[in-house]
């Protein structure tokens, strides 16, 4: 089948590998990969801000072209959530009404894609690390996605996966322009995040929201502590 | 302190966020909660279904809120109880001095009536020479620190026994006490006192029962059933949205209640209220006066969008598990109701302009919307305010994302800009970071900035040849 690969804006820049991980599974599954490279963001920064004229106008060619893909698979369940749920309110009422319905049909977060849509569960991946995974809030709550990332998980070889014992299913404070606009409030919420993830005893976090990564890697970094942040793509290429 | 509420709110959410005892102190409080509460949900037949019957109650009673409030007005009046309808805070203060003038009252004592706080009843009274006593332990201990509730379910949940015992002490004269139970029969042996001399007892309401014309009030202390039984007079102040059509709809509701708020199975007194004392009977108020309030309630009816916030039965569950109430506590939000039910109602209550900040103040995680027994789509309806708000004034904000989008449409410029950030950023590295200067500095006073790949995916894609 054709994958059209949705890769937003923070994951072309700094997480290029994830992206580049997503193609290698897909492919190795034999599928053959679409990337629309001018599209570079879903408008859900300034629909979260309240600019919904903004976000219309950014997300229009988005849906314009997904609607001819055959399945649209993003590696962020918070884009995913955009594209699939947020679209629909968006355009409410709007000529593009029937269209976002159809699209929202069609997105796949990731690891989602795999295990409910390929049924494909072990993707022969080896990593032996000892890993927690970290459920991103729009994944987990919008896109209701909890195991799909975890069965991948434990199929990898030699792999550990420790769950979080606090703070489970706790955001890690990122949220957007939240995390600038209330900079104190989003540290505070990370910071018990990474406290989380640390207690856990993992060497690695994982998750299958690459803006999560960024916020947890931005304070694990800072704090000094030596706790590895990947994108669930980036492991399952692991051999 | 700053003049506009978003001001306070910034500095003191900024300044909680930042103590680390307020943090450990209100994690190990809701870690008792979630511990309490996990295995009673579980004790439900279906917690699930349970939420979509409250939801599908609430929903039927609120949509047809005339209706039921005509109804009870209807029961409750042929008992004798005087039922006031209040448009704003002005009329249910001006409906609640004139009893009290009428009946001659000076002493008042009051159970949990958030929506007295909502109407800054205590202050009013206070100024007009009445004594006015909190009777549910935590409003009594915030009441002698002079601070509004923490939590409006838990008001004092953020003091630890030693800062109650040193208020006791300061207030009250007793000696230093640190063992709960103690601290609780000093305040009993006060309280005690003010319910017998008081002439007016104030309550909350629950819920407000169509059918019946009563009123349920739910509590773990005993005090609201002292509160009503006592004094000669019962004044019950409640929101118009605690309107259920049936009695036999508790049955579903206050269980639910408990669990959601409290993790108890049932709080330890449910009681009905049905009317003033009755020819025969031996105890009880004289006069019963009901006041239901709107202040507001009916602009958020008006609201097909939003109208589910009025199920809100004010268990309290979405501060429970709010990741930023456990961050900044519950005064730096600065209203009556606080967390994110709070966050969505508020800017209906008090003006949107005014208390949009609130609604910018979450990572829209949603957990709140999880967790919440009457189905509510609080963290949506966050978004709908923010919406709504940058609809009528859009600001310079406006422009800033009219610019991105120009950019991020154009795949030319979105390179450059990719192209820019990464030349730049080793300048910003040497020269601004961490400064006043840096631009964004709000990310890197606490967190590493991302690091830019030396390809990004799309350079990576053409080398590769495509797909």
């Amino acid at each position: 089948m054709t994958v059209t690969l949705f890769v937003p804006c923070f994951m072309d820049a700094v997480y290029p590998a994830a992206a580049m991980g997503m193609v290698t599974v897909l492919e190795r599954l034999g599928h053959r990969i679409d990337f629309p490279e001018e599209l570079a963001c879903c408008g859900q920064p300034p629909f979260n801000a309240g600019h919904w004229a903004e976000a219309r106008e950014m997300a229009r060619p988005v849906l314009k072209r997904l609607a001819g893909a055959e399945v649209v698979v993003i590696g962020s369940g918070s884009c995913g959530a955009m594209l699939k749920v947020f679209y629909r309110e968006l355009f409410a009422g709007e000529p593009e009404e029937a269209m976002a319905a159809e699209v929202a049909g069609k997105v796949w977060e990731f690891s989602s894609f795999l295990v409910d849509r390929l049924g494909v569960t072990d993707v022969g991946a080896r990593f032996a690390r000892r890993v927690t995974f970290h459920d991103g809030c729009h994944g987990l709550r919008e896109l209701k996605i909890k195991s799909a990332p975890r069965v991948l998980l434990g199929n990898v070889r030699d792999l550990e996966l420790v769950e979080m014992t606090e703070a489970v299913e706790t955001c890690c404070g990122f949220g957007g322009t939240f995390a600038t606009k209330h900079a104190a409030v989003s540290t505070a919420m990370g910071e018990v995040k990474c406290a989380a993830a640390v207690a856990s005893g993992a060497e690695v976090v994982v998750s299958n929201d690459a803006s999560c990564l960024m916020h947890l890697r931005g304070l694990l970094v800072r704090q000094g502590v030596p706790l590895q942040t990947l994108h669930l793509a980036e492991v399952l290429v692991q051999s | 302190m700053s003049a506009t509420p978003a001001g306070t709110f910034r500095e003191e959410s900024g300044r909680v966020a930042g103590d680390l005892q307020h943090r450990r102190r209100i994690a190990a409080a809701m870690g008792k909660y979630e511990t309490a509460r996990g295995p009673r949900q579980g004790a439900f037949l279906s917690w699930e279904l349970g939420r979509q019957a409250l939801a599908d109650t609430k929903w039927e009673a609120v949509n047809r809120l005339d209706e039921h409030l005509e109804r009870f007005e209807k029961e409750a009046t042929a008992r004798g109880t005087q039922v006031h309808w209040c448009r704003d805070a002005a009329e249910a203060r001006d409906a609640i001095v004139g009893i009290i003038q009428r009946v001659g009252a000076r002493r008042i004592v009051k159970s949990k009536v958030m929506t007295s706080e909502e109407i800054h009843l205590n202050s009013l009274l206070e100024s007009l020479g009445f004594s006015v006593v909190e009777s549910d332990l935590g409003e009594y201990i915030q009441q002698l620190k002079d601070e509004p509730p923490y939590h409006f379910v838990f008001p004092c949940m953020h003091l630890s026994r030693e800062e109650i015992s040193g208020l006791f002490h300061d207030k009250l004269g007793t000696a230093e006490e640190h063992d709960p139970e103690a601290l609780t029969m000093i305040a009993r042996r006060v309280l005690r006192e003010k319910y017998v001399e008081a002439d007016i007892g104030i309550t909350g309401a629950n819920f407000v029962v169509a059918e019946t014309g009563m009123i349920s009030i739910t509590e773990n202390e005993g005090n609201a059933r002292l509160t009503a039984a006592l004094p000669r007079v019962m004044i019950s102040l409640v929101g118009i949205e605690k309107v259920v059509p049936r009695l036999g709809d508790l049955a579903l509701f206050l269980p639910m209640l408990a669990t959601a708020g409290t993790g108890q199975p049932l709080t330890c007194y449910n009681t009905f209220y049905g009317g003033p004392r009755q020819p025969g009977e031996a105890d009880g108020p004289e006069e019963w006066h009901v006041i239901l309030l709107d202040n507001h309630r009916t602009e958020l009816l008006a609201d097909p969008e939003q109208r589910d916030a009025l199920h809100c039965i004010r268990c309290g569950a979405c501060l429970n598990v709010c990741p930023v109430f456990r961050a900044i506590g519950g005064l730096s939000y600065g209203t009556t109701y606080q967390g994110p039910v709070g966050s969505v109602i508020t800017p209906h209550l008090r003006g949107l302009q005014d208390w949009k900040h609130l609604s910018g103040a979450s990572s829209l995680c949603g957990a709140c919307t999880d967790t919440c027994p009457v189905k509510i789509d609080l963290h949506h309806h966050l978004l709908h305010n923010r919406r709504n708000a940058a609809r009528e004034r859009g600001g310079v904000e406006r422009w800033v994302w009219k610019a991105f989008s120009f950019v991020m449409r154009r795949p030319f410029l979105y390179r450059m800009g990719m192209r820019v950030a990464r030349w730049g950023r080793p300048l910003h590295a040497a020269l601004l970071e961490g400064g006043v200067l840096d631009p964004v500095r709000a990310w890197t006073m606490s967190r590493e900035l991302p690091e830019l790949a030396e390809e990004t995916f799309r350079e990576r894609w053409k080398r590769r040849g495509g797909g």
